[in-house]
């Protein structure tokens, strides 16, 4: 026998080793198999595939990571970005998919709030939360990372909000990666009718210590790492969310996220999704508005520099009648960087009266970025309204003359400019310290322009 | 006192390699206003973009200086902080960019020239009550400077908006391109007066104009009439009153070969500003 060994990669060995110390009920287990025997026959994806034309992941190699089963070299993460000067309801933090910390204030646990690590409260509520991860609403075939993530998930988070209970204070969660680690996690987000809550969820690169477990920065940019994830939110009638996701991990780590949201009579979504960090990040982001008058807005905010690569794939599916959405992404490229985004707004036989939106737009900043546009419309009601569009262009010169002109140096300039063609979609997100944020984050990224 | 002395000596100018500028000369002293009029074409926005420091007017030949100071070796940024200031006849919108921040940014960099970026800008509080003011006396709604740069301003905001930077950043110099262009007469008497009020005997204007409403308020201490991208003949209020009244039908005939130029320009378009003015 000369069987190469590889005990602690991404296989069938690892896979039952993981399995077997997860101390899991059968009918998980049974979907985890499930899903590694869909895992297992798919193959990964190549440019021949619709959605991965435009994106190369020849370099990405499975090999190169093991599944994180122990326990991370640190405990203690730094805050995050998104929570300056915000009084939180709860936080939790993983690092390479291991809970850490996590909180809730106690008033919202005695209403019957479950907020933190999703196998740790799934250990106490197996049977209440039996049906919400039997959902699937992200098919665990949809792709290989799919089905890995779906088999292979070790962390996340979970916040269920009973019905008619209201958060008033913003949930907080925290995923960090350090080198070669990897984040495979599952988040559900479950509002029963009525609910109400806001939830921003970030994640980060950390350099660790490991003698002494300390953290100690952020984590060198290049430092390898893989997030492979799934997130789903489920809202029942008339609830409300808040859900903001900043992508920052270090420009070494590979970011394969599938997340979907669907939302049923009345329900609102405002989901604001920001990309900073990741090498190159594949991202399926679907919204079901499942039930008559749910309404979703997003907010996209982009900003890529270096050899960053982002693959956007959209998608806003109206399903039932008087449903709208709403979908504004803004992408700024510096260096050698490269976005692709496709947006498709489906409109169901049956959903009469939809208002679908979609826009893109993207300033390239320089000479050698690129970004792809391509929104669709797959219409199938012949009462509606649907209106997509899409922008490419440099930072105009004139513009830059005419702040100059009043004192303003050219890169003060610029991150002006920048940070204006921003302001649109900064202006829709209701939550000051995301906005302030993300403002702060881009104009630090803004460099001397050509 | 000695006072602030701005000197064009034979400038010439070219944009995308065509002459423009063929050997101006003009000198200004700070509190004193100079009308510079001239048929379409003649090079009037140009010596203003070159004064500026437009990087598409590249100086071929001649010198400007402030003080002695050579301003053709600064950026436009650096010049606009030595105390030289242009209200564009079409200036651009800045999307996402409110006034209040732009000019809280423009006036810090002007009032504190060696301020690296980065550094504080001036309090808040006193740029508002400031900002305020100045927007009072200009008779301009506060809501203006919550608005975005230019963006979706009417002819008469825009150029209400150039006169009120020009109050906040108080140049020592000022070029003033059409300033009563596209405006009504209520407008251009407004124009004029808060010009008056905030320029003369401070600073140094050079009024580009067609109309006699603006010098009316701001009478010229020199007339200068530009044509073929030359200064062909300079005096005093007088000039103004006959240009206005008789057009250049006289300088044409008087300058045959600047005429000429003139002419050979015109089959170009002139360059422009690129914001699409919205009436």
């Amino acid at each position: 026998m000369t069987t190469a060994l590889q005990p602690f990669g991404f296989d069938t060995d690892s896979f039952e080793a993981f399995l077997a110390q997860r101390a899991e009920p059968d009918w998980l287990l049974s979907m985890r198999r499930q899903s590694w025997d869909t895992y297992s026959k798919l193959a990964w994806p190549t440019r021949d595939h619709e959605e991965w034309i435009r994106t190369d992941i020849r370099t990405f190699r499975i090999e190169n990571f093991r599944p994180p089963i122990q326990a991370p070299p640190a405990s203690v993460a730094p805050p995050g970005l998104l929570t300056r000067e915000v009084e939180l309801a709860g936080a939790c933090v993983s690092i390479n998919s291991h809970s850490t910390s996590h909180w809730l204030a106690p008033q919202l646990a005695s209403k019957g709030v479950l907020f933190g690590s999703l196998p740790e409260l799934l250990a106490d509520n197996a049977d209440r939360l039996r049906p919400h991860l039997e959902r699937q609403i992200v098919l665990p075939g949809y792709d290989k990372f799919a089905a890995l993530t779906s088999a292979f998930w070790i962390g996340g988070q979970l916040l269920f909000v009973p019905r008619g209970v209201r958060v008033e204070l913003p949930l907080h969660s925290l995923a960090a990666l350090t080198a070669d680690g990897v984040d495979l996690q599952k988040t559900l987000v479950i509002l029963e009718e009525g609910a109400e809550a806001t939830m921003l969820s970030e994640t980060a690169s950390l350099s660790v210590d490991v003698e002494a477990g300390n953290v100690v920065g952020s984590a060198p940019a290049e430092s390898r790492g893989l997030h492979a994830g799934i997130t789903e939110i489920v809202q029942g009638a008339g609830s409300r969310l808040r859900y903001v996701n900043l992508q920052n991990w270090g420009t070494g780590v590979w970011h394969f996220a599938h997340q979907k949201a669907r939302l049923e009579r009345d329900a609102g979504l405002q989901w604001t999704l920001a990309a900073l960090g990741g090498k190159t990040a594949k991202v399926n982001q679907q919204v079901e508005l499942a039930g008559k008058r749910s309404e979703c807005q997003v907010n996209g905010v982009m900003f890529t520099e270096g050899r960053q690569h982002f693959s956007y794939h959209t998608l806003q599916h109206h399903q039932a009648p008087e449903t709208r959405s709403d979908f504004l992404y803004k992408s700024a490229l510096q260096d050698k960087s490269r976005t692709v985004w496709r947006g498709m707004i489906k409109v169901d036989p049956a959903a009469q009266k939809t208002d679908g939106y979609q826009r893109n737009d993207n300033l390239l900043l320089s000479d050698t970025s690129r970004a792809d546009s391509i929104p669709g419309l797959e219409i199938e009601a012949d009462d509606v309204r649907c209106t997509h569009g899409s922008t490419s262009g440099n930072v105009e010169e004139e513009l830059i003359f005419y702040a100059c002109s009043r004192g303003l140096t050219r890169r003060e300039a610029v991150r002006l400019i920048v940070t204006g063609f921003f302001q649109q979609v900064l202006d829709r997100i209701t939550i000051p310290s995301v906005r302030d944020a993300l403002v702060n984050a881009i104009a630090q990224r803004v460099r001397e322009y050509r | 006192m000695a006072t602030d002395l701005l000197t064009i000596t034979d400038l010439h100018v070219s944009v995308d390699d065509k002459p423009i500028l063929r050997g101006v000369n003009l000198r200004m002293q700070r509190g004193e206003t100079h009308a510079l009029m001239g048929p379409n074409g003649s090079g009037k926005s140009t010596l203003g973009l070159a004064l500026m420091g437009h990087p598409k007017y590249v100086v071929t030949q001649g010198a400007i200086e402030l003080n002695g100071v050579d301003l053709l070796a600064m950026e436009a940024d650096a010049r606009a902080r030595a105390g030289i200031f242009m209200a564009f006849q079409r200036p651009v919108a800045i999307p996402g960019v409110k006034m209040a921040d732009f000019l809280r940014h423009a006036t810090t960099n002007v009032r504190f020239p060696d301020r690296k970026e980065g550094e504080q800008l001036i309090p808040m509080k006193d740029f508002r009550k400031e900002l305020r003011a100045k927007m009072d006396h200009l008779r301009m709604d506060v809501e203006f400077a919550r608005r975005y740069v230019n963006d979706g301003f009417s002819g008469g905001e825009m150029k209400r908006a150039e006169i009120l930077q020009m109050a906040m950043l108080q140049p020592k110099f000022a070029i003033l391109d059409e300033t009563d262009s596209g405006l009504d007469a209520d407008a251009v008497r407004l124009a004029s007066e808060s010009i008056a009020e905030i320029g003369r005997n401070n600073m140094g204007l050079l009024i580009i104009t067609h109309h006699d409403k603006l010098l009316e308020h701001n009478p010229p201490d020199f007339t200068h009439v530009m044509l073929g991208g030359r200064i062909v003949e300079t005096g005093g209020v007088e000039l103004a009153a006959e240009l206005y009244s008789q057009g250049y039908d006289r300088i044409r005939r008087t300058y045959p070969e600047a005429e000429a130029e003139n002419r050979a320009m015109l089959d170009h378009d002139e360059p422009q500003l690129s914001a699409v003015e919205r009436e």
